[in-house]
């Protein structure tokens, strides 16, 4: 037999386990060790908090009442959860993106900050959850109370209260402890999450290990159990529809509603991705803890004597078999399931307690506002702890009020159905543009209305707060409001009932309000925000900035952020914003991404008010908007202008850069032609001094030499005077002084005699002629020729083929006469075709005589003909192209 | 024994009129037209003096002078630069690089003799 004593000190115990998990994984991330607390098994098992007391023992207990129908509490999550994945993730990346600290956060933050809206859903939630947490006192105290009765030898527990009233003190003390060490609401609680997962684990194997006893242990085996089942009337399946519906809706609703599945959910979530693994693990551990249920329920009503509480089967069934260290194992799976629940469930509850009602107040009445002397952070965090103790005092008060009477599951799905409530507001929000605030207060207060009347007031017994006569003849003889009847509806199950007309009411009036209603500007922009989360991550613009003194809100940051963390994240936007030092310019972006950071400490709506009391403006106006809005497009206007000027200028830039690279070039050659031209001159020039000193000074000279000399300072003298013919030459044409003697001709006879004075015939060049070379054309021929000879002499000169051939094709097309001149050399590397035209320019380096002024030449010649001269890149070696005009020729005739 | 110079120049004119004027006085002159393996040449003949001219094809009188001047047996080689182009900064370069003289095209028979004979003693 387990002693009371024992029981007590396997609690402590247990306790002092998850105390060390919790500050072992604490530290761990502290160090950044933490990956493996990131995983998303730990993220699912912490889900598992949505099994609480009321699943574990009270599952058992619903099938042995209900039949099968305790299945509806499963499974809308799992279809939550498998089917509406799309929707909680979009829950927790709204809940990331905007530092959402809990539901009412949420709601508050959806529209417009509102703090009324917070107020409403903080309250909702509270009045919610405090039967909750009532349960699991309830529970812990009653599996307490089975081992007390069990256990002949230990005096009677002399008050149930006390039991009850030490749990909750525990909890209280062990959520203050880890529920409230950093302030941060995303900094998350890595203990709590731990501990939560271990417990998760723990209840799990509890349940399961009661349903292995009691499967093969009493029942003798699966096929025996079965028949059990069969015989028992637990056995038939009946299925209420309208019941199953509304559980599983309810359940479902629950589970996105619920303020501690929200902590885990989205709060606590790591990333994204492990929804992902949650979305099958979950509903997987679901369907483990629901696969005994029915069993131990069936063995229950058989073995244990009647009037045995069902709701303790899970306890009692092991401890009437004598089988205590089970029995134990049990009781710390209970154990386990109340504690995580209620731990989460006031964090939960106190985050929004102390942001959206503590907080607000006590801002309210300092004077200075958030200026006030003294650390903010400690408000917050006494007020958190506060709220923690309060919330557990309610549920203990509720515990001891309703006395502990009514079945477990009954209070478990009034609770539900309260923060059901939520639901509307928060899908609407999320899916809704259209919804407005208006529209959620009314919603969510009618639907509260309904469901205190309905479900929560009831839920104490009659006469305990609503009389027997109010019940059955509807307050004051209003027959129409009957809780369990409304609008003279009756014959429906009480709880869908409740649900019923709660929830539709709730929705129909949300959805008229916010219709007939129009939202405000920050509802506007938070429902964008929040409606197109996945379209753009980016927050909002809210304030204009400038009032605000960086130095202030650098003050009241370092009072909710800490010091060192305010600093670092001042620091860090000065640093963005080009600045030196601690204090930014209060930039729109900078107070935005601070009241960011501040909201993740108290929540949105204080954290938007705080810094609307140091910027001035507590309240972002039409005006303000429409502010931002026009800077916003004047911005855009000015940028895409200041776009264009910078491709405009890049593009002029990329021209003088082009034209800069030109004039260096042509530069660069200038200077290498003078170079050139002195070479051209001094060569022959220091030839004819040399041999005439000679002739002069040298006396033995015979005669072949004089000649030979002689010829020599001859010849020299004949190449310094082409030179000079050239460069005059070139000078007139580039002056304009030339005058053309055009003339009608032929192109074949000036090609002739082109080719002719080339001298062609003794070198190696073949030339071929072809086209329209009988072509009539009226034009200089001398100068016409001339360029030819220039071209073939190149073609001699540079084609570098082994039996160089010259192409000379002639063909008329859209008014001109076109002649190239091709070669199959290697032509004219790209980088040199820009410049080949240009005045003492040679490709390669003084390799064949000329002082390179030839092309350069035919360029002005072909330009005072009316024509044009180019390169003709991608053929086979070095094409040059010739055009003429036609219409010349015509006009001449 | 006779000096022995090696003509490095292009031009056949001005390497007929140079070779006349030393080998009336007394050199043994031989010539070479063009840069691209003049130091090989310069390494092989192992003459007493180089006349180099700057301008020459494949290429520059400066890079043979540069790697001259860095190659152990011909860093104290006389050489005498020639060029056509004559301005200041082919001068300057001629002397930055270690030309032994420099002299700019056209010049007269005698100032060749005379910086020849100066370079390399008889």
């Amino acid at each position: 037999m387990v002693s009371l004593n024992l029981l007590i000190a396997v609690c402590l115990g247990y306790v002092a386990v998850l105390f060390l998990v919790a500050f072992g994984a604490e530290r761990a991330a502290l160090r950044g060790r933490a990956a493996w607390l990131r995983s998303p098994l730990v993220y699912t098992l912490s889900l598992s908090i949505y099994c609480t007391a009321w699943t574990f023992y009270g599952a058992v207990g619903y099938a042995a009442r209900s039949g099968m129908e305790y299945l509806t509490i499963y499974i809308g999550p799992s279809l939550v959860m498998v089917g509406w994945f799309w929707a909680v993730r979009k829950l927790v990346r709204i809940g990331r993106s905007q530092n959402i600290t809990s539901v009412a956060d949420l709601i508050s933050s959806r529209y417009g900050k509102s703090t009324l809206l917070a107020v409403l859903v903080t309250l909702l939630a509270v009045v919610g959850t405090t039967p909750y947490i009532a349960l699991q006192l309830q529970s812990v105290t009653l599996s307490v109370a089975s081992f007390s009765q069990a256990d002949a030898t230990a005096r009677p527990l002399p008050d149930q209260n006390s039991t009850a009233f030490w749990v909750a003190a525990g909890l209280a003390f062990f959520t203050v402890l880890f529920g409230t060490r950093n302030l941060d609401a995303n900094e998350r609680h890595h203990g709590v999450v731990m501990a939560i997962a271990v417990e998760a684990v723990v209840k799990l194997f509890a349940l399961l290990a009661v349903g292995v006893f009691v499967v093969w242990g009493i029942g003798g085996g699966i096929g025996e159990t079965l028949a059990r089942i069969d015989a028992s009337p637990l056995g038939e399946w009946h299925v209420v529809p309208d019941r199953w519906l509304a559980l599983s809706a309810l359940s479902a609703a629950a589970f996105l509603c619920l303020p501690r599945m929200f902590q885990v959910m989205v709060v606590e979530n790591e990333e994204e991705g492990h929804l992902r693994t949650a979305a099958w693990a979950f509903p997987l551990y679901l369907m483990l803890m629901s696969l005994f249920v029915v069993p131990i329920a069936v063995m229950g009503l058989d073995v244990l004597p009647a009037g045995a509480n069902p709701d303790l089967f899970v306890l009692s069934l092991p401890l009437a078999e004598g089988r205590s260290n089970l029995a134990l194992f049990s009781f710390i799976g209970g154990f386990s399931s109340a504690t995580s629940m209620v731990i989460v469930a006031s964090i939960a509850l106190s985050t929004m307690v102390s942001n959206h009602i503590v907080m607000p107040i006590w801002l309210s009445r300092q004077a200075g506002g958030a200026m006030v002397s003294g650390d903010v952070r400690y408000v917050v965090i006494l007020a958190r702890r506060l709220s923690i103790i309060g919330v557990l005092a309610l549920g203990y008060l509720y515990y001891r009020i309703s006395g502990g009477g009514a079945a477990l599951a009954a209070i478990g799905l009034i609770s539900f159905s309260g923060v059901a409530q939520f639901l509307p507001a928060l899908l609407g929000g999320l899916f809704w543009r259209g919804a407005n605030r208006i529209g959620a207060l009314a919603g969510l207060i009618v639907g509260g209305l309904i469901w205190l009347w309905c479900l929560f007031l009831p839920s104490f017994g009659p006469d305990m707060i609503l009389s027997s006569g109010t019940m059955t003849e509807g307050p004051f003889g209003l027959g129409w409001l009957r809780p369990y009847a409304l609008f003279g509806i009756v014959g429906l199950d009480s709880l869908v009932h409740g649900v019923f007309w709660s929830l539709l009411l709730n929705t129909v009036v949300f959805v008229m309000a916010s219709l007939a209603t129009f939202p405000t500007p920050m509802e506007r922009l938070q429902g964008a925000q929040f409606v197109n989360i996945f379209d753009h991550s980016a927050a909002t613009r809210g304030w204009s900035g400038g009032m605000a003194q960086s130095e202030d809100l650098m003050i009241m940051a370092q009072r909710i952020l800490g010091a060192t963390e305010a600093q670092a994240l001042f620091r860090q936007a000065a640093r963005a914003q080009g600045l030196q030092g601690y204090l930014p310019e209060p930039t729109s972006d900078f107070l935005q991404m601070l009241e960011r950071e501040l909201s993740g400490s108290v929540g949105a709506a204080t954290a938007h008010a705080m810094i609307g009391q140091i910027t001035g403006g507590a309240n972002v106006s039409v005006e303000d908007l429409l502010a931002v809005a026009d800077e916003t497009a004047q911005i855009m206007e000015h940028s895409s202008q200041l776009e264009a000027k910078s491709d405009e200028l890049a593009r002029t830039a990329r021209q003088l850069r082009a034209a800069n690279e030109k004039l260096t070039a042509l530069s660069v050659q200038k200077d290498a032609f003078l170079s050139q031209i002195s070479h051209e001159l001094r060569t022959p020039m220091t030839s004819i001094r040399a041999f005439s000193e000679i002739l002069r000074d040298t006396d033995t000279l015979d005669a072949a030499e004089k000649t030979k000399y002689a010829d020599i300072i001859h010849g020299e003298a004949v190449r310094l005077t082409r030179l000079l013919d050239d460069l005059l030459d070139l000078s007139v044409l580039e002056n304009g002084q030339v005058r053309m003697n055009i003339a009608p001709g032929r192109l074949r006879p000036i090609l002739d005699h082109a080719i002719a004075a080339s001298g062609v015939d003794r070198g190696r060049l073949t030339i071929q002629t072809g086209g329209a070379l009988e072509t009539e054309i009226a034009t200089d021929r001398d100068r016409l020729a001339q360029v030819f000879i220039n071209l073939i002499a190149n073609a001699q000169k540079y084609c570098d083929a082994r039996t160089p051939v010259l192409t000379i094709a002639a063909r008329e097309m859209e008014g001109l006469l076109i002649v190239d001149f091709t070669d199959n050399g290697t032509g004219v590397a790209a980088d040199a075709q820009d410049m080949i035209f240009e005045k003492f320019s040679r490709i390669g380096h003084q390799q064949a005589g000329g002082a390179g002024l030839g092309l350069a030449i035919c360029r002005e010649i072909m330009v005072r003909l009316g024509g044009s001269i180019t390169y003709l890149p991608g053929q086979q070696g070095a094409a040059f192209r010739l055009t003429l005009p036609l219409r010349d020729a015509m006009a001449a005739q | 024994m006779d000096r022995t110079v090696l003509l490095i120049e292009d031009e056949p004119n001005i390497i007929e009129a140079i070779g006349f004027i030393l080998s009336r006085d007394g050199w043994r002159v031989a010539t070479h037209s063009n840069g691209v393996d003049a130091v090989g040449a310069i390494e092989t003949r192992k003459p007493d003096l180089v006349i180099l001219d700057v301008m020459l094809p494949g290429r520059s009188g400066f890079d043979i002078l540069r790697d001259l001047r860095a190659g152990a047996g011909t860093a104290d080689l006389p050489v005498l630069m020639l060029t056509a182009r004559g301005q200041a900064q082919d001068r300057e370069m001629a002397a930055a690089l270690g030309a032994s003289r420099f002299m700019a095209k056209p010049f007269s028979n005698a100032e060749v003799l005379e910086a020849a004979n100066a370079l390399v003693r008889p």
